[in-house]
């Protein structure tokens, strides 16, 4: 039996049971058993922990649909292990792990092996997302059904994108008939040859090859033509372009079934941060312009784009402290979201409601996972985090093995103080 | 008066510093005599590009001043075995020199090094970033015939998109105030182009080569890379030449005492007229001899004060 936990004067938000106000949180047994004002009242003893926080907010367990585990293959750079505690301490309850390792996930036995070690190891929940098509290389399809027993949530080549329209088609086909959602990396190929960051000014400047909008957009549209045609469940990960919105925004209006991420690099910050050739800042996609992150956020703050999904891609420094055109692509990401994004709740530009919206229902949502909620009876997967707590990120501060982020040594507000899988602490900062 | 410890582009260099180093270069060009000043110095060239011109004249730069020079061409060596490129400066820098002359593929790669090495870092050119050298010997040239840079309307024409040369050129001549104008074709030409110059304003975009060259001072071709025909950035060679390619009649169009420039090597008769190449407008040779006298004013100027 595990103890009890009492959330005293707590902001508890959840926009899922329109829930936002100071109250008390009750979780017996991993159960929420009570919500409300003085609804603590007299909870005490030797099996009850209280938490006591003034200004804290308790929210509903995160999900992350995009995030860059790197087992098998790459456990230098993480793994199942280091990911699951780098989730946790962000807030995480339940991660995606796309399937771009090594091997590729794209068969039962890589997508069980990870079940099993993430469900030996405790603590953050895994969920694997499998490829498309064998080996990601946009050709074969995978044994999707099988992929789906093992426990992969969704199908993805991401790092890739379907180009082939033919495949992207069959594969959007063959998912919906088992009720798998087909997450796409939207990029044309053809156009993106040796890019190395985003086509604008700044590459001009630089002298490197650029990744125009356009090979975005152009997936996007062409996709969610052929989710209209097919009926299937799609999901653009990462939208980083102006275009792309527009082109989300008209579909749902449609009310074609397509939905879409955002990540916090590509809300923050610009191209222009790869000025003095900042290999941290180089991602896929790349960083674009201060049209584009106004676009993205309003895309947020309206629901056209649903969820924030870190896209957390840890890599070492035979990848990062290279020449620019050397270094891979990506950036963390599961420690810093809360703290980096607060700052656009703070500014007025999301609400709390959509912040959190973004980070629990909808990203379940898309992946038919169970909405996590502060309600009576249900499982207790919370977090609680002090939005105005100082700190500094600091690699000795960090449970991920890499630290490749352009936020190192920067000062950050608002820390997740603790983070519950069914009422077990997953999560505690230290003080 | 001058600060730098390396040469990684012009985009660092303020217009007096510019100054300083064409006054240094003038001197050398003046007296090419064989002299001691950096005895003692030894600098290495690494070149992960081929690159005879640009080699041979640092390798001549630094042997005028008296230091030792050994060339260093990884592309048949350590970059086989899979050595990274900071780790082949470490080991150069290893074998205590003093100074590494770089070109590489990869913009920024001059600036990386400088960043985690001890040793002076010279760009000779890094991707389609910046070449330093060239466009301070450019300016020199200029300078000599022109008695001056600010004012002069110079025409930069042909593949923008991919050349180093017409980088580091705009922004020294907008800096030093001339007009600057680029001319290609549009798929030569990189987004927000009139942006090239690290952002100082004034650089005019063309795609028409005659627009370009209308009462230019000086016309300078850049090397059409063959291999850009036929991958859909270009149609043909004979196409190139007739829209974009520098012909007697067309430079009718510019000042009469136009200079005709190319940073070499020329692809004759594509994009510039054979005739016009040895004509009596052309300094292109005099470009070269004027790159020895730059380079000598860059490693003086970097290595006694090392």
């Amino acid at each position: 039996m595990s103890e009890s936990l009492v959330f005293r004067g707590v902001r508890a938000i959840d926009p899922s049971c329109g829930l936002d106000g100071l109250v008390d949180v009750v979780v017996e047994n991993g159960v929420i058993t009570r919500v409300g004002i003085h609804a603590a009242a007299g909870a005490a003893g030797e099996h009850v922990r209280v938490f006591a926080v003034p200004g804290a907010l308790l929210v509903p367990g995160l999900i992350d649909l995009h995030a860059h585990v790197r087992e098998p293959g790459q456990e230098y750079k993480e793994d199942v292990a280091s990911a699951l505690r780098a989730a946790a301490a962000g807030g995480f309850v339940d991660i995606c792990a796309m399937p771009n390792t090594r091997p590729v996930n794209d068969t039962r036995a890589i997508t069980e092996m990870l079940v099993a070690k993430a469900k030996a190891l405790g603590g953050c929940r895994l969920h694997p997302i499998a490829a498309i098509t064998v080996g990601q290389k946009g050709e074969t399809l995978t044994e999707m059904a099988d992929l789906k027993d093992a426990g992969a949530v969704a199908v993805s080549d991401d790092g890739r994108c379907v180009t082939s329209s033919a495949v992207m088609r069959h594969a959007l086909e063959y998912a919906r008939t088992f009720d798998l959602p087909v997450i796409q990396h939207c990029e044309d190929h053809s156009l993106t040859a040796g890019a190395q960051m985003h086509e604008g000014s700044v590459a001009t400047r630089l002298g490197l090859r650029g990744w125009p909008s356009v090979a975005e957009d152009i997936i996007v549209a062409r996709d969610t033509l052929l989710a209209e045609y097919t009926g299937a469940r799609y999901h653009v990960a990462h939208v980083s372009t102006r275009g792309a919105v527009r082109i989300l925004r008209e579909a749902k209006s449609r009310g074609i079934k397509v939905t879409a991420e955002v990540t916090p690099h590509h809300l923050l910050l610009t191209h222009e941060a790869v000025l003095g050739y900042d290999t941290a800042c180089k991602v896929n996609p790349p960083l674009r312009e201060p049209e584009d992150i106004a676009a993205l956020r309003e895309a947020l703050a309206d629901g056209t784009i649903d969820c924030i999904a870190t896209d957390h891609a840890p890599h070492g420094a035979a990848e990062k402290d290279v020449e620019f055109a050397e270094a891979a692509p990506g950036m963390i990401g599961l420690e810093l979201c809360v703290p980096l994004l607060l700052r656009l709740v703070r500014d007025g530009n999301l609400t709390y409601a959509r912040f959190i919206d973004a980070l629990t229902a909808a990203p379940a949502k898309v992946v038919g996972l169970p909405v996590p909620r502060i309600q009576e009876g249900a499982r207790a997967d919370l977090v609680l985090i002090d939005p105005d707590a100082h700190w500094t990120v600091d690699p000795s501060r960090l449970r991920s093995k890499s630290h490749n982020t352009p936020f190192l040594h920067q000062e950050v507000r608002g820390k997740v103080l603790a983070t519950f899988a069914s009422g077990v602490p997953i999560f505690e900062a230290s003080p | 008066m001058w600060t730098h410890r390396h040469l990684l582009g012009i985009e660092s260099l303020l217009p007096s510093e510019i100054q300083f180093l064409l006054d240094r270069a003038e001197g050398f060009a003046s007296s090419i005599e064989k002299t001691a000043r950096l005895r003692g110095k030894v600098v290495v060239n690494l070149f992960f590009e081929a690159s005879t011109r640009t080699r041979t004249s640092f390798e001549l730069a630094a042997k005028r001043l008296g230091a030792d020079i050994i060339n260093v061409s990884p592309s048949t060596s350590s970059v086989i075995k899979g050595e990274t490129l900071l780790d082949t400066a470490k080991n150069v820098e290893a074998m205590r020199i003093d100074a590494i002359v770089l070109r590489h593929s990869a913009s920024g790669s001059p600036h990386f090094l400088a960043k985690r090495t001890h040793t002076v870092i010279v760009n000779a050119g890094d991707g389609a970033h910046e070449h330093p050298t060239q466009a301070l010997l450019d300016a020199l040239t200029m300078r000599r015939h022109k008695g001056r840079i600010d004012g002069l309307v110079v025409a930069i024409c042909g593949d923008i998109l991919h050349s180093r040369v017409a980088r580091s050129n705009a922004i020294l001549l907008r800096t030093m105030g001339a007009e600057v104008r680029l001319a290609g074709p549009r798929t030569m030409m990189p987004p927000s182009a009139e942006t090239i110059a690290a952002g100082v304003p004034g650089v005019t975009i063309h795609h028409r080569l005659e627009d370009a060259v209308e009462g230019a001072d000086v016309v300078m071709m850049l090397r059409i890379q063959t291999e850009r025909f036929g991958v859909s950035c270009l149609s043909t060679l004979r196409e190139y030449s007739r829209t974009f390619g520098l012909t007697e009649r067309m430079l009718t169009r510019a000042k009469s005492d136009v200079l005709v420039m190319h940073p070499g090597p020329i692809n004759r008769g594509v994009e510039l007229d054979a005739k016009l190449a040895d004509g009596a407008s052309s300094v292109i040779l005099e470009q070269v001899e004027m790159g020895v006298a730059v380079r000598m004013a860059v490693l003086d100027t970097l290595l006694r004060r090392a």
